[in-house]
């Protein structure tokens, strides 16, 4: 980790609903330019996390420091041009069409007055297009299948154009193809625009994939983070997730490769994988 | 990925702002809301035709139809207008708030919040004066109560089922308070009840106009671009940089209040604040509480129920509640019926 702090940063969270305590002395960091992608087993608190960090969730004790102040102190027009966030599941308003709900990722830019400029024009087409959904801009949203309504809401997130943008599961309902585009696009925004993206991801060899920081999640802990080959080891994800598995290289990229140990069957003999 | 062509032909502006048909649907309800006024401040004892009534709002017509229409007839007819407008304003900001077409403060106990404290005033033989203040004060006190109940969770479902349980315990009360009034009380808290326009003059009128001088407004400028966020649920609103509790509990005091005076002018007529912004809604196909067409739509609604209460039948003028409740339930039943069979419920 680099010496200065990081714009987006959380210490010491207590993470809670109500009385429910889901996160204690929670500490990340998401470094500056990185494209962080946080894994765990379901419910270990991921979302929790994105929520606290994008000034959703106030932490109970602890603080979100963002560009160096608490999140929740700052104006929340002024966090929202800052940091975005895609939510795990959202709802679209009845009989809205695409371009609406792109065009209100404008909202944080626009003044009382809400005047449409080229700018809010320009950025509203290039989200679309950028996630194949300029076809589809005077459709209504809820006639849309579970992919098409995706890549929507992901356009809604990146016209909001901020430099720092938490997506959570933003691949869940993609065909693979479309996961593939959907992180290329993420990996772009990175390295040609610098965005700072931290997404939470369910495939682990996408993850190691894209990430160029990764954080494991276990019931409320950070379990381990650092650059995906040191991460992502079979023992990790034996602890993290129960899995027991083996990790090679992908062939394509070098990147670590999940291969989930075979299912052993029980009164069926069945030779056991020769490890090499 | 798709072949993503956008057809350029038309900007994004021009398909995200106000939608054509929203407009129309506003339009529309204010022309036949003027056509309805028309009628109704011509027909009646001293029949005046249309032409003159016309000539008579633009200061033109002769002293005994100014007469007629200016005091006698316009009063009501402007209360109609403008406790239409704030019922139906009211309704659109309360569903939109629960994201639930029937969550309407007649559902939810703000309006019985009203009747309440109106009919225990009438009961201990207040003046109309006390009884507007109650109204208002009781209608308040209600949704201030549901709030606090209900706590942070003002969208969904608990909202909604802790309204339903203070507007059924306020009925309670408020039967208790029928049965302890004498019987001449009991006849005029009744007719309250059912909400009426009639006899209604400037003494309304001025009160309604003036809450809704400053409540529109703040609802359409400071609340309506954020309520059309909310809608995308709290997470995204919140994200895109609506302030949602403030926003929320701003928007629900307005609305508040809009229902509560309007109560205390007409008394709790009932289905107006629910089925104006659902067809207003339903007839402009667009998102968000639709403020501005419902309002339209509200007036329409009660001047021309109103219409109906005075002439509908030849021997006597019925209380506009009592249309509301048949036109209401009505239009309910229906929709109802026709959504079932499009499997939509
Ligand atoms: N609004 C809420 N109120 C109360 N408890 C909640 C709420 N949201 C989540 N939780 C609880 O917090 C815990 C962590 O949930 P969270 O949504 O952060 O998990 P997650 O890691 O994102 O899981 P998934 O992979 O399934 O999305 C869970 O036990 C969940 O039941
Ligand atoms: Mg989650």
């Amino acid at each position: 980790m680099t010496g200065h702090t990081p714009r987006l940063s959380g210490s010491a969270m207590t993470l809670a609903y109500d009385k429910r305590v889901i996160a204690e002395n929670l500490s990340v960091e998401i470094p500056d330019g990185s494209f962080t992608v946080i894994i765990g087993p379901n419910a270990c608190g991921k979302s929790t996390l994105l929520r606290a960090l994008s000034r959703l969730l106030k932490p109970t004790t602890g603080t979100v420091l963002l560009d160096g102040r608490d999140v929740h102190s700052q104006p929340t027009r002024a966090v929202a041009k800052t940091l975005g966030l895609l939510p795990q599941s959202s709802t679209a308003p009845d009989g809205i069409t695409v371009a609406e709900l792109v065009a209100r990722g404008r909202y944080p830019h626009q003044g009382l007055l809400r005047r449409w400029s080229a700018e809010d024009e320009r950025v509203v087409i290039e989200s679309m297009e950028a996630t194949g959904v300029a076809d589809l801009t005077d459709r209504a949203v809820d006639e849309l299948s579970g992919g098409q309504r995706q890549r929507v809401w992901l356009a809604m997130a990146l016209a909001q154009q901020t430099p720092l943008l938490l997506l959570d599961e933003p691949t869940t309902y993609l065909d693979i193809a479309h996961q593939i585009e959907v992180l290329d696009l993420c990996a772009e925004l990175h390295e040609t625009q610098g965005r700072t993206l931290v997404a939470v991801l369910h495939d682990l060899n996408h993850a190691a994939r894209y990430a160029t920081h990764l954080i494991a999640m276990r019931s409320g802990k950070v379990a381990r983070s650092g650059p995906p080959s040191e991460v992502l080891t079979a023992e990790l994800v034996e602890d993290v997730f129960g899995l027991p598995c083996r990790v090679i290289d992908d062939p394509e990229t070098g990147t670590p490769l999940v291969v989930p140990a075979a299912r052993r069957r029980t009164g069926v003999e069945h030779p056991a994988p020769a490890v090499p | 990925m798709t072949l993503a062509t956008l057809d350029k032909t038309r900007s994004i502006g021009s398909r995200v702002g106000v939608r054509p048909r929203a407009v129309a649907v506003g339009a529309l309800a204010l022309i036949g809301t003027f056509v309805v006024s028309v009628f109704g401040l011509g027909t009646g004892d001293f029949e005046i035709a249309p032409v003159d009534v016309v000539t008579t709002l633009f200061g033109e017509g002769n002293p005994a139809h100014e007469f007629i229409i200016g005091e006698l007839r316009l009063p009501r007819l402007i209360t109609a207008i403008l406790v239409g407008a704030a019922m139906a304003a009211s309704g659109a900001v309360f569903q939109s708030l629960v994201r639930n077409p029937l969550g309407s403060p007649d559902m939810l106990g703000v309006t019985n919040g009203a009747s309440t404290a109106a009919l225990a005033v009438v009961i201990l033989g207040g003046t109309s004066t006390q009884l507007s203040i109650a109204a208002v004060a009781g209608g308040l006190a209600a949704t201030l109560l549901v709030r606090l109940i209900a706590g942070r969770a003002l969208h969904g479902f608990r909202f909604i089922l802790v309204g339903i349980g203070m507007a059924a315990i306020l009925t309670g009360i408020s039967g208790y308070l029928l049965t302890r009034g004498v019987q001449m009380e009991n006849a005029r808290a009744l007719l309250w009840l059912t909400g009426n326009l009639d006899g209604r003059d400037w003494g309304q009128a001025v009160p309604m106009a003036l809450v809704l001088a400053v409540v529109l407004p703040f609802l359409l400028l400071a609340c309506g671009p954020g309520l059309r966020i909310l809608e995308m649920g709290d997470d995204s609103a919140s994200a895109l940089g609506v302030p949602v509790s403030l926003l929320r509990n701003g928007a629900l005091l307005a609305a508040a209040l809009l229902i509560s005076f309007a109560a205390a002018s007409a008394g709790p007529v009932l289905f107006v604040a629910l089925i104006a912004p659902h067809l207003a809604k339903r007839m402009s196909r667009a998102p968000g509480p639709n403020l501005l067409p419902s309002i339209a739509v509200g007036a329409l609604l009660l001047t021309g129920a109103d219409f109906l209460a005075q002439h509908a039948l030849d021997d006597q003028t019925l209380p506009v509640g009592v249309v509301t409740g048949l036109l209401g339930g009505g239009y309910l039943v229906w929709l109802l019926t026709t959504e079932r069979r499009a499997g939509r419920i």
